[in-house]
């Protein structure tokens, strides 16, 4: 409360009206805690700025340029962007990572209910189950990604030996081209379910039990109070997931690398055309056919999805989001 | 306005500090002087005789030392671009074949022809294929450090077992296919080939030269995947494919004909001289396995294909470089590779090779190189080989018929042709 109080006396000094000395000690006061602040973010700051804005601007302006695979470009206006418009690659790449990451959003749901499962009072061993559920997060995409394949594998993979024990043949999942996206997306979304679940916890966490205690009082069983209580309460949460899940998905690349077959362990994959995503795109184009302007105008046409995507995000919370 | 001028600052600062380095190395000052030089490579296996080599360098040239820099095959070329951008190439590199225009073409690597005249040397001692695939424009930039060629890898178990006799000289297309219709066994999992899509170089190349057709025209500005014998050659493979001689490339794409044919899975397999290290490490064909001649077509042909040694163009060292490049193309070196490496590009010095590997009969590696076709390529090889995986993939999956796919992927390579 006494935070809220002096911070809004602070920001707004009209509010106080004071005699000459005070209201110079308060502005130097301002730009001294100001100057702090400014010094304390600088490093990350800094970090982004020569890291990530830096290279974004330079992309953009490359956007309009035709590269040298050796460096230097030539300005070459709209050109990258009338070719982007009628390149059907693209069209499908994009197609490919649009669906990719609806599929990935699966995942929110199930981490929410395992995280209310993990959070229920009196479960045995919550620290171990916690620590596997995240072991993904912090285990290398690429090792993930290998063993991924070896279980795929539909001639000597885990998974269609399982299946066969039960009588049923598995498609080859990473080749065949009904398949293939799905099987990365599961992929994606083991390996993310550790990080939303973290969040989750979290959140619920954060949900004063007396909320609980008066809906247990009116008569709400324990599905009815994660109806009525948890998800509502977690809505902010979900929003938070939902939002960096679907900038994730939209930039998904390694694992189409490393099991899809854009780099070289399955080169030839008849099952690409389906899973090939635009980071994947943009990575062929860039690195391995040396047309980095066309490269560039590529994650270009990729930044403004996702800038749309995430703003209609934020447009729509206003309906189901419930900040407390 | 301020980080402006820090800009400003900073680059004015660089600006000083490289003209002062500038100055340092100063070409004339450096032409023979002391110098250490770069190497750079991508085979690990090849490390060691690499440093070697640069020892054995030294030991000549006591003021010059070499220092070997490797970087994994998947990163070479992306760090060699961006080193180059960033004017921090290597002084002396190792060079494919279809990345080698690109470096010429803007003027990356420095062209020999002149020192080559000045040193007298025969260029004769080299396969010619591998010294045309170096030239561009008239211009020699590489010295050949070692060549590959193609053959067919068999499985004698299996062949003894089904009463196929082993691939010889002058066996024919036809020999080939009824060889692979007897060694499959589909109670066992066993096919007689794999065809791959995946690499060119060890399958339809060869068919496609075989068949008297071409990936790319001479002047390389046109794509021969159009020509009926072009596809008659890669038709060699959809044909295996859909007789079921081969596993369809769903198979392979999960599981790489290499290891298939490692498992005992395949009959045959078409792969490089450079086999010889992972097959005689491998358990189960060290004892297993061994090298034929690729079977002919209309003519016979193998791909050839071999690394060179190329100068920095910006490098300071260029004498020292070009010194060094000299040795490594020189029969003692050749002689001292061949025991531990790759076959030397150096003629008569392959014996040394052959007697390393004398669990399989690399002759016919050797002899492949009087039929050997060189690895097509162009100024930018890169951007049409990713349409030839494109297009190819969607027939050998049996999605369209070989001939339309080979004709849309003539049609794409042409336009990017076009635009080198």
């Amino acid at each position: 409360m006494t935070v809220t109080e002096s911070g809004t006396t602070r920001a707004n000094p009209a509010v106080v009206p004071a005699p000459g000395p005070r209201k110079r000690r308060s502005w130097r006061s301002g730009t001294g805690e100001a100057l702090w602040g400014y010094l304390l973010i600088a490093p990350t700051g800094l970090g982004l700025a020569v890291f990530y804005l830096w290279p974004v601007l330079q992309t953009a302006y490359f956007s309009f340029t035709e590269w040298g695979p050796f460096g230097g470009h030539e300005w070459i206006g709209l050109e990258n962007y009338e070719t982007l418009a009628g390149d059907e690659d693209v069209l499908r790449a994009l197609g490919n990572t649009v669906l990719y990451t609806l599929v990935g959003l699966l995942g929110i749901p199930v981490a929410v209910v395992l995280a209310a499962l993990l959070n229920r009072r009196g479960l045995r061993g919550v620290a171990v189950y916690r620590a596997l559920f995240f072991l993904p997060v912090v285990t290398m995409p690429v090792a993930v990604a290998m063993v991924w394949r070896w279980m795929y594998n539909g001639d000597y993979g885990l998974l269609n030996q399982a299946l066969s024990a039960v009588g049923v043949e598995g498609p080859h999942w990473i080749a065949d081209p009904a398949t293939a996206l799905y099987a990365l997306a599961l992929v994606g979304i083991w390996s993310s379910i550790g990080y939303n679940l973290v969040i989750f916890l979290a959140g619920m966490q954060a949900i004063p039990r007396e909320l609980y205690e008066a809906a247990e009082i009116d008569g709400a069983g324990a599905v009815a109070q994660f109806r009525t209580v948890t998800l509502p309460m977690l809505s902010p949460s979900i929003f938070f997931v939902s939002v960096v899940s679907v900038i994730g998905s939209l930039q998904l690349f390694d694992l189409v690398y490393v099991i899809g077959g854009s780099g070289q362990t399955a080169r030839g994959n008849p099952a690409y055309p389906r899973i090939q995503t635009v980071v994947a795109l943009f990575y062929e184009k860039a690195f391995v056919t040396n047309d980095r302007g066309y490269a560039a105008a590529i994650v270009m046409a990729l930044l403004l999805l996702i800038v749309a995507l995430t703003a209609v995000q934020f447009r729509l919370q206003k309906k189901w989001v419930h900040y407390a | 306005m301020t980080s402006r001028m820090r800009h400003g600052l900073a680059a004015m600062v660089s600006l000083v500090l490289a003209v002062a380095l500038a100055g340092c190395g100063d070409d004339d000052e450096a032409a023979d002087g002391p110098a250490t030089l770069s190497y750079a490579v991508w085979d690990v296996n090849q490390v060691p005789v690499m440093e070697e080599l640069a020892a054995a360098f030294t030991k000549d040239h006591p003021d010059i030392t070499v220092k070997v820099q490797m970087t994994p095959w998947a990163d070479y070329w992306t760090k060699l671009r961006a080193a180059v951008s960033g004017g921090e190439a290597p002084d002396v590199f190792w060079m494919n074949g279809p990345n080698f225009q690109l470096y010429a073409d803007n003027k990356v690597i420095a062209p020999l022809d002149e020192r080559i005249k000045d040193a007298k040397l025969d260029l004769g001692v080299y396969p010619k294929a591998l010294v045309d695939l170096y030239t561009f424009e008239g211009k020699v930039y590489g010295l050949p450090k070692d060549f590959d060629t193609v053959g067919v890898w068999y499985n004698k178990e299996l062949f003894t077992a089904a009463g196929v006799p082993f691939p010889k000289d002058g066996w024919t297309w036809a020999d080939f296919k009824s060889a692979a219709a007897k060694l499959t066994d589909p109670a066992k999992g066993v096919y007689g080939i794999g065809a791959g899509v995946g690499s060119a170089q060890e399958y339809y190349y060869n068919t496609i030269y075989q068949a008297g057709g071409q990936v790319i025209s001479p002047d390389g500005k046109k794509s021969g995947f159009d020509q009926p014998a072009s596809i008659e050659g890669l038709r060699f493979w959809t044909d295996l494919i859909k007789a079921k001689q081969s596993p369809d490339i769903k198979t392979m794409t999960d599981t790489q004909p290499i290891q298939l044919f490692e498992a005992g899975k395949l009959a045959m397999y078409w792969g490089g001289s450079w086999n010889v290290t992972e097959f005689g490490k491998n358990d189960y064909t060290k004892t297993r396995v061994d090298a034929g001649p690729l079977p002919m077509g209309v003519k016979k042909a193998s791909i050839i294909h071999g690394v060179a040694n190329v100068v920095s163009a910006k490098t300071k060292y260029k004498n020292q470089s070009w010194e060094f490049v000299k040795f490594l193309g020189s029969q003692p070196a050749a002689e001292i590779l061949g025991k531990k490496g790759p076959i030397p590009a150096y003629n008569g010095t392959q014996a040394a090779w052959k007697q390393a590997n004398a669990a399989f009969n690399g002759q016919v590696f050797l002899d492949a190189v009087s039929y050997a076709v060189p690895y097509p390529v162009s100024r930018n090889t890169a951007a049409w080989n990713e349409a030839e995986t494109k297009h190819l993939t969607r027939a050998y999956n049996g999605e369209v018929d070989i001939e339309t796919a080979a004709k849309a992927l003539a049609a794409e390579m042409n336009d990017l042709l076009a635009k080198e």
